[in-house]
């Protein structure tokens, strides 16, 4: 076989010859982080609200502390202090099992489990992982956002008669939305490269198929710089729709 | 007639420190009542104790025959018949003028949008800010954002008004454009508390002064009992600093 040596070293020919492989994981990477980007913001979103969560009168005073503060405490302080990696083990191969099972599922049992698995596992373990991961991340941020509006907002939204959940909806969410951009776009660029981490248990993204070629041919640096370029420009572009974002919701922006 | 605001025997601490220490009084309807005081007496946790934004330790607030402090009271139904206007505006920086004003009477009241931009509309004929419908709050003066507080607070046909120290952040060239306002407010008949350092406005609007010091009701009056002739040594001793 005749070795295409197009720019010089880089054998861009392997490349070539696995465009398929690298296309597929580009969608895989990019679908595994939009669907954990939307569901990490809306848990980070929930378990922000419970961590600011208070009430005035007994029994509800009790129940936010501690049915909400400090079950989402707990969460959060878990989710940020273990490594990632070890998350997706853990969920991988102990908590899947115990929710989907052939013989005895929690959630998922029989035939439709072996098919689950055998087809989804690792697609739906990178999803719980990353998502459960990054809501935790999030919530701070939310939570951050929420605090940084200044009281005399709500307190002008509640003395018109509009409820805590309307108040949040309609007056503090979309300012404090603004000012969590910026690091909601450090969180989307954190979690589309810890997605690579889901390529240990198997699942065909980026970070695997270039492992695969990496193993095929016994060269690293062409797939290894490949998929590296491809993060960048993936990073680059969420940036850049960060900024868009930015720009769009800044209305009536002071500075 | 039967008072819009009873309050009887009101406290409010922060930790140890006692705000307020057993306030009585009553507001009756279209009554214009200005609570005066040296900073630190408790006047403006006195007012916001009067729509619930303070939580009192002690004593009762009834507000149309409502206990404002009751926890089965709906406090949202209640806070939308109390408007209030803040020292610091408090417009949302993110929605115009128009958006300002119709948010709480579609949101809570169910207005529709096009009754509502029409009652914004009107409203702000009112306190002369028509031309600024579509503007953002950053766009506006301190005097025109207090304007459109009160139109706001207006659009919600509240039965009670309360002013925290509305002119206290303004210009002093933009203090008379609010006053404006809030003496046209006055001479409609709307019930109002407010909180205030202009004495001026106090003589010539209110019917009765309240003289607040250390969390009590040291004395009240009519604006020529109580600022002309006081009864009590401690509101002698502050007036002669503020006239």
């Amino acid at each position: 076989m005749e070795a295409v040596l197009w720019f010089g070293w880089f054998r861009a020919d392997i490349i070539a010859e696995y465009a398929a492989l690298f296309w597929r994981g580009l969608q895989m990477t990019i679908g595994l982080t939009v669907i954990c980007i939307l569901q990490g913001t809306l848990l980070g979103l929930a378990l922000g609200l419970a961590r600011l969560a208070d009430a005035r009168h007994s029994p509800a005073r009790e129940l936010c502390r501690f049915g909400l503060r400090w079950p989402a405490t707990v969460y959060v302080s878990f989710f940020r202090g273990t490594p990632l990696f070890v998350q997706i083990l853990l969920i991988h191969f102990a908590a899947m099992p115990l929710f989907v099972h052939p013989t005895d599922g929690l959630l998922v049992s029989g035939e439709a489990a072996r098919e689950l698995k055998q087809n989804y596992g690792a697609f739906l373990t990178g999803v719980v992982a990353l998502t459960l991961n990054s809501g935790a991340y999030i919530s701070e941020v939310f939570r951050a956002g929420i605090q940084s509006i200044d009281r005399g907002q709500i307190e002008a939204a509640r003395s018109l008669g509009m409820s805590y959940g309307r108040t949040m909806y309609h007056v503090v969410l979309p300012q404090a939305f603004r000012r969590m951009l910026p690091p909601l776009g450090n969180n989307a660029i954190a979690l589309l490269k810890d997605s690579s981490l889901v390529s240990a248990i198997g699942l065909a993204e980026l970070a695997y198929a270039a492992r695969t070629v990496a193993g095929a041919y016994g060269r690293y640096w062409e797939p290894y710089l490949t998929i590296s370029l491809m993060y960048w420009v993936l990073t680059l572009g969420l940036a850049y729709v960060v900024r868009h974002l930015e720009a769009r919701y800044g209305r009536g922006d002071t500075r | 007639m039967d008072a819009v605001i009873r309050v009887r025997d009101l406290a409010k601490r922060f930790g140890t420190l006692e705000v307020l220490r057993g306030i009585d009084c009553t507001v009756s309807p279209s009554e214009v009542v200005c609570v005066i005081g040296p900073s630190g007496s408790g006047k403006s946790t006195f007012l916001r104790c009067l729509n619930g934004l303070e939580h009192a330790t002690g004593g009762e607030v009834i507000v149309n025959g409502i206990a404002v402090h009751d926890p089965a009271t709906d406090i949202d139904a209640l806070r939308a018949e109390i408007g209030m206007v803040f020292q610091r505006f408090n417009l949302f920086p993110h929605k115009t003028v128009l958006e300002n004003i119709a948010l709480a009477p579609v949101t809570v009241r169910g207005l529709a949008p096009a009754a509502a931009a029409e009652r914004a509309r009107a409203l702000l004929a009112k306190v002369g800010l028509l031309d600024k419908i579509d503007a953002f709050p950053n766009q506006l003066s301190g005097g025109q954002q207090q304007r459109v507080a009160i139109a706001r607070a207006l659009a919600m046909q509240p039965s009670i008004m309360l002013f925290d120290e509305p002119t206290s952040a303004l210009d002093p060239e933009m203090v008379g454009e609010v006053l404006t306002v809030m003496q046209a407010l006055a001479e409609e008949g709307m019930t109002m508390v407010v909180v205030t350092h202009e004495i001026g406005f106090a003589r010539q609007v209110a019917d009765r002064v309240l003289f607040l010091d250390e969390g009590r009701l040291v004395e009240q009056g009519t604006p020529s009992e109580l600022l002309d002739h006081p009864r009590e040594e401690r509101t002698r001793q502050f007036l002669s600093k503020v006239l």
